[in-house]
């Protein structure tokens, strides 16, 4: 050991390298602290300056779609500068409301808003993306301010580096404003579980917006944001965007490089995107879809023209409707009928309705729920105390642990929530010598006969379609205390994300009470263009106008 | 060693003994990122989001880790496997930042093999015999070999009135190459021959460098007694010796665990299964080893399969990449040297223990000329004592091999002895710039013409005629006496010529 120390490079870095605890604190060659901080927790203080708004109020529904933000942009109608002030004003105004937005830097946001500016004033040709404000879900690693996963744990934590998809979105001109709500470390259907309290529907703030998304898709629903990135495991994209009434694409598994998503359950994570129209999702999808090097498991595949063959229409278009889905007892019968009307509507269109069966799709709960906690017991391990994020001190008298051990403990007691310590020991349990075979082994041979039912199923049809959710948003506090209820909630959502299948959720209307409605289109791997030209289609012949809840139009801001 | 042990008691017993062995590959890179493997930097500079377990960070494999492994498991006769895969090892560590290890479980890269090690003792046990290969080595046999990624490195600072472990994370993430033997091993000395042996083929084979001083080569042995009682053969609980990492601490730790066992035995009569399997560990300045976990079972490190790396199939072309790597191993250049070239055993095993370079030199020494016998004995006494003096590698040796030859090619001519092209070499070692020839001839050595060596005889014959008797009684080693004179007459005279000339001159006489 001795000789070990000597490569110290003397006691005043010693002392520098240990912390005063008796256990561990590494200094590493990341300088966390060179990672801009978000001006405090800028939401609660408020901008510095009353912006001044160069658009009449009516304007704002029309600038809703990325596609007119862009014309916008390009016929220079309006400076990058002026959306970027537009929607942060936005979110000073209505955020409060529905707590989508966790940390955000407005003055970053101008300076990133105002380069775009210089760059189309020197005639340079723009990417995709440029000027476009778009919110990102907490979980994905920014430089910028924190990176929380609405944890405790990470409360503070501050990644060295941007996720793949952030740089991506960074290189298409995208102006990153903001981070969004979650549930911790995406474990929930709510985004209850959050150490930023819970997010609201804007559409009834009584209610959830959904989880574990739920901040992305309340601040794309309530004009925050017009675009935004969140992740799925198992529906926390589709479910949210259903109950917000907004578009949510979760695609193929590893299509979207998965670097810099902090990882839940890592076999089935996948980032996607929120926005108002299918047409948006097709063009936030192309700029973060691709092969990552960095992602073992990312997809090497070419990445098709989203944005021009969503253009296609599928006039011979075979869908599949699952009965088991449109059977299910559980199902709203407002929304079932909604449903029907959208049968109708791809019928009468010229779409054939074919009827199929995913008979293994009662499985799909019990075998996520297997899966996913087993990997995030795995995950989450990291996660100890030791090298960064929250420490807990080891308890005085430690009866059979060691200081260490007690340390761990503590730390992993009161850093992760009671979700999160749920699903680590589901997990921990499940892998635990004697279990394995009974639990995880068996879940993931399930898991093939869910991808082979899929198989089957696409063989007959080009897409599957059904609901996103068995029902429209539910109360705040209504499942928090049962969370097997909770679970159930994602019945129609886990099967593609453990079949690795691209999905999407659309708007299809609202409940006599006011409440979103939402359609989920699923399609075989990498066919995200057929996904996304089924749904545009339905929006072009349906002339599909998004809408913002009351509360939230421009007229209020 | 059971011998010894067994006169001192009236219990006769046999030792078995596994090892698992711990050999750093030699990548530039760590197994899952891009950070350098390069030892003794300073604390968490070789580092980065993958190594450290930062949220967010992902795996991505290095090949060159799987091309090396391929060719250990060529080298080592493993069957390679045509699918293996990632399993994540999970236990909580400081020195673990991600609370897991990545390993191979259940399909690791090779499977089985097996390593010759020379037979210590002849053994007397029936069970033993089939182990017997007609060369006389007695062949261990091999479980597996598995990948996986090392950890960091815990240093306890104890200093006056601290209790803190600091963290340094340059080792995690280096790839390891974990083989496990078969019990086959039965005593200190096979399994210290064993790892020698192993250790020659990982740095031969460039896998490994091999430095057990930097911890390249770490052990863990797994030792038991089979003792003989009352016509039953009882074994001892199994005893893990962890992070053994000399030659030398493993044959102590052996003998010290062995002797322990026995006694242990004594005392309590316990038998495998009927007390917890113990981890221990060894003290190198106490010279024993202490108790450091006692589980009733294994600890449950909840393995399963990583779902953040694909799984590995290897091609074709790297099998046969593998094959071609693997063909140098130390054995194959033993056989050179005994078999072709005749090196007496003791000398070819130096060489052979020396390392590739240092026999590559011999062999193209051999190649340019020089006898195998004397290449061979001027490596052992020159060559060797040079590079130990001035702790520098082969390579670093200021002469090149044919050029060496070349010096030694000149006592085969006669044109200097051996003492004179001692003589030679060191002028040679003091300028490396001068040739062989001009060495020599620096020296005043100046070869004498045979007329004027005949002449001299002659001269020298006819002063000594009591040489001249004694050598016709058949005393030919009485012609040495001549030597002197000659010297003193001819200073270049070449004394094996001389006395050559002389002899045939008495013989006709
Ligand atoms: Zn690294």
């Amino acid at each position: 050991m001795s000789a070990t120390f000597s490569r110290v490079n003397g006691p005043s870095e010693l002392d520098r390298l240990i912390s005063e605890k008796s256990c561990v604190r590494i200094a590493c060659r990341y300088p966390i602290s060179h990672a801009r901080q978000f001006a405090g927790s800028g939401m609660h203080k408020g901008l510095s300056r009353a912006a001044t708004f160069p658009y009449s109020l009516s304007m704002f529904d029309t600038r809703l779609s990325l596609r007119t933000l862009r014309e916008s942009i390009a016929n220079r109608s309006v400076s990058c500068r002026e959306i970027a002030e537009f929607f942060l004003a936005r979110i000073e105004k209505h955020n409060a409301a529905i707590n989508a937005i966790v940390a955000i830097d407005p003055e970053i946001a101008i300076e990133a808003a105002k380069a775009i500016d210089r760059r189309r004033a020197q005639g340079e040709s723009l990417p995709a993306m440029a000027g476009i404000p778009i919110s990102v879900k907490d979980i994905l690693c920014t430089r910028q301010g924190t990176t929380t996963c609405g944890s405790k744990m990470l409360a503070k934590y501050q990644s060295p580096f941007d996720a793949h998809l952030v740089s991506r979105l960074y290189e298409s001109g995208a102006v990153l404003m903001g981070k969004t709500n979650l549930d911790e470390f995406a474990m929930g259907g709510s985004t209850e579980n959050s150490i930023f309290g819970p997010s609201r529907n804007p559409w009834d703030v009584a209610r959830t917006c959904g989880g574990s998304s739920g901040g992305s898709a309340a601040a794309v629903a309530a004009g925050l944001s017009p675009a935004s990135i969140g992740t799925d495991t198992g529906g926390s994209i589709r479910q949210p965007a259903a109950f917000c009434g907004v578009c949510g694409i979760k695609p193929t598994y590893g299509r979207v490089s998965r670097y810099g998503l902090i990882a839940y359950g890592s076999s089935l994570d996948v980032a996607g995107a929120f926005a108002h129209t299918v047409e948006d999702l097709a063009l936030v999808l192309a700029s973060i879809a691709g092969h990552d090097p960095r992602d073992s498991t990312s997809l090497p595949d070419p990445v098709p023209n989203y944005a021009e063959e969503i253009h296609q229409t599928p006039t011979s278009l075979r869908i599949g409707v699952v009965r088991e889905h449109l059977e299910d007892d559980g199902l709203d019968s407002e929304l079932r009928d909604a449903l029907q009307a959208s049968i109708e509507t791809y019928k009468r269109l010229g779409a054939s309705i074919i009827d199929v069966s995913l008979p293994h799709s009662k499985y799909c709960i019990p075998t996520y729920y297997i899966i996913a906690p087993c990997e995030a017991s795995s995950n989450l391990s990291r996660y100890d105390g030791a090298h960064y994020g929250f420490r807990a001190e080891p308890a005085p008298n430690t009866s059979g642990l060691s200081p260490l051990e007690s340390m761990y403990e503590n730390t992993r007691s009161q850093g992760f929530g009671a979700e999160v310590r749920r699903r680590i020991l589901l997990g921990t349990y499940a892998l635990s010598a004697g279990y394995y075979d009974a639990y995880y082994l068996k879940a993931l041979k399930v898991r093939r006969l869910i991808r082979k039912d899929y198989d089957a199923a696409f063989e007959k049809v080009d897409i599957l379609l059904g609901p996103t959710t068995p029902r429209p948003a539910f109360k705040l506090g209504e499942k928090i205390n049962d969370p097997v209820q909770l679970y159930l909630e994602d019945l129609f959502t886990v099967g593609a994300n453990l079949a690795g299948i691209p999905a999407l959720s659309m708007p299809i209307g609202h409940t006599r009470a006011g409440l979103p409605l939402g359609m989920q289109l699923q399609a075989p791997p990498l066919r995200e263009s057929t996904l996304l030209a089924a749904g545009h289609w339905y929006q072009q012949q349906t002339s599909y106008i998004p809408s913002i809840p009351p509360a939230f139009a421009a007229s209020s801001t | 060693m059971s011998d010894s042990a067994s006169t001192n008691s009236p219990l006769a017993y046999r030792i078995v003994i596994g090892l698992e062995v711990h050999v750093q590959l030699k990548t530039e890179t760590k197994l899952f990122c891009r950070c350098s493997t390069r030892f003794g930097q300073s604390p968490n500079t070789q580092v980065c989001p993958v190594c450290l377990g930062l949220p967010g960070s992902l795996p991505v494999l290095n090949l060159h880790a799987i091309e090396l492994a391929a060719r250990a498991g060529e080298a080592l006769h493993c069957e390679l496997a045509s699918f293996t895969k990632w399993d994540r090892k999970n236990y909580f560590y400081p020195d673990l930042p991600k609370g897991y290890q990545t390993s191979q479980f259940d399909l690791p890269i090779c499977v089985g093999g097996y390593l010759d090690i020379p037979i210590r003792v002849p053994s007397d046990n029936a069970a033993d015999a089939a182990t017997l290969s007609e060369n006389m080595v007695k062949r261990i046999r091999l479980v597996r070999a598995h990948l996986e990624e090392d950890a960091g490195k815990s240093m306890h600072d104890e200093r006056a009135g601290r209790a803190d472990t600091r963290i340094d994370l340059n080792r995690a993430g280096t790839p390891l190459l974990e083989i496990v033997s078969e019990p086959d091993l039965s005593s200190a000395e096979e399994a210290k021959d064993y790892l020698t042996e192993l250790r020659l083929i990982m740095v031969y084979l460039g896998i490994s460098d091999g430095n057990m001083q930097e911890g390249s080569l770490r052990a863990d042995a797994n030792v038991n007694l089979h003792i003989e009682r009352d016509g039953k053969t009882i074994p001892t609980p199994i005893v893990e010796i962890k992070n053994l990492n000399s030659f030398r601490s493993v044959e102590r730790a052996i003998d010290y665990e062995v002797e322990r066992q026995y006694r242990e035995f004594l005392r309590t009569g316990l038998a495998m299964g009927q007390s917890p399997k113990q981890t221990r560990g060894w003290d190198d300045v106490l010279g024993q080893t202490d108790l450091q976990r006692e589980k009733e079972e294994a600890a449950d490190y909840r393995y399963f399969p990583c779902p953040d790396l694909v799984p590995v199939q290897l091609t074709e072309q790297q099998r046969e990449a593998a094959k071609h790597e693997s063909q140098f191993t130390p054995d194959r250049y033993r056989n050179v040297l005994l078999h072709t070239h005749a090196v007496k055993e003791t000398d070819a095993e130096i060489l052979i223990q020396q390392g590739r370079d240092v026999v590559d030199y011999f062999l193209e020494m051999v190649r340019a000329g020089a006898t195998p016998k004397r290449a061979s004995a001027w490596m052992l006494q020159d060559v060797l004592r040079h590079l130990n003096d001035q702790r520098v590698p082969i390579d670093r040796y200021p002469i090149a091999a044919p050029k060496l030859a070349e010096l030694l090619m000149a006592i085969e001519q006669g044109k200097v002895d051996t003492s004179q092209a001692k003589q030679a070499l060191a002028k040679i070692l003091d300028d490396p710039s001068i040739g062989v020839a001009a060495a020599i001839e620096s020296l005043g050595i100046v070869r004498v013409d045979v007329s004027e060596m005949e002449t001299l005889c002659r001269e020298l014959l006819a002063e000594n005629p009591d040489v001249v008797d004694k050598v016709k009684a058949g005393n030919t080693k009485a012609v040495a006496a001549l030597v002197g004179q000659a010297k003193k007459r001819n200073r270049n005279a070449d004394p094996r010529v001389l006395q050559e000339i002389c002899l045939k001159m008495i013989a006709s006489m």
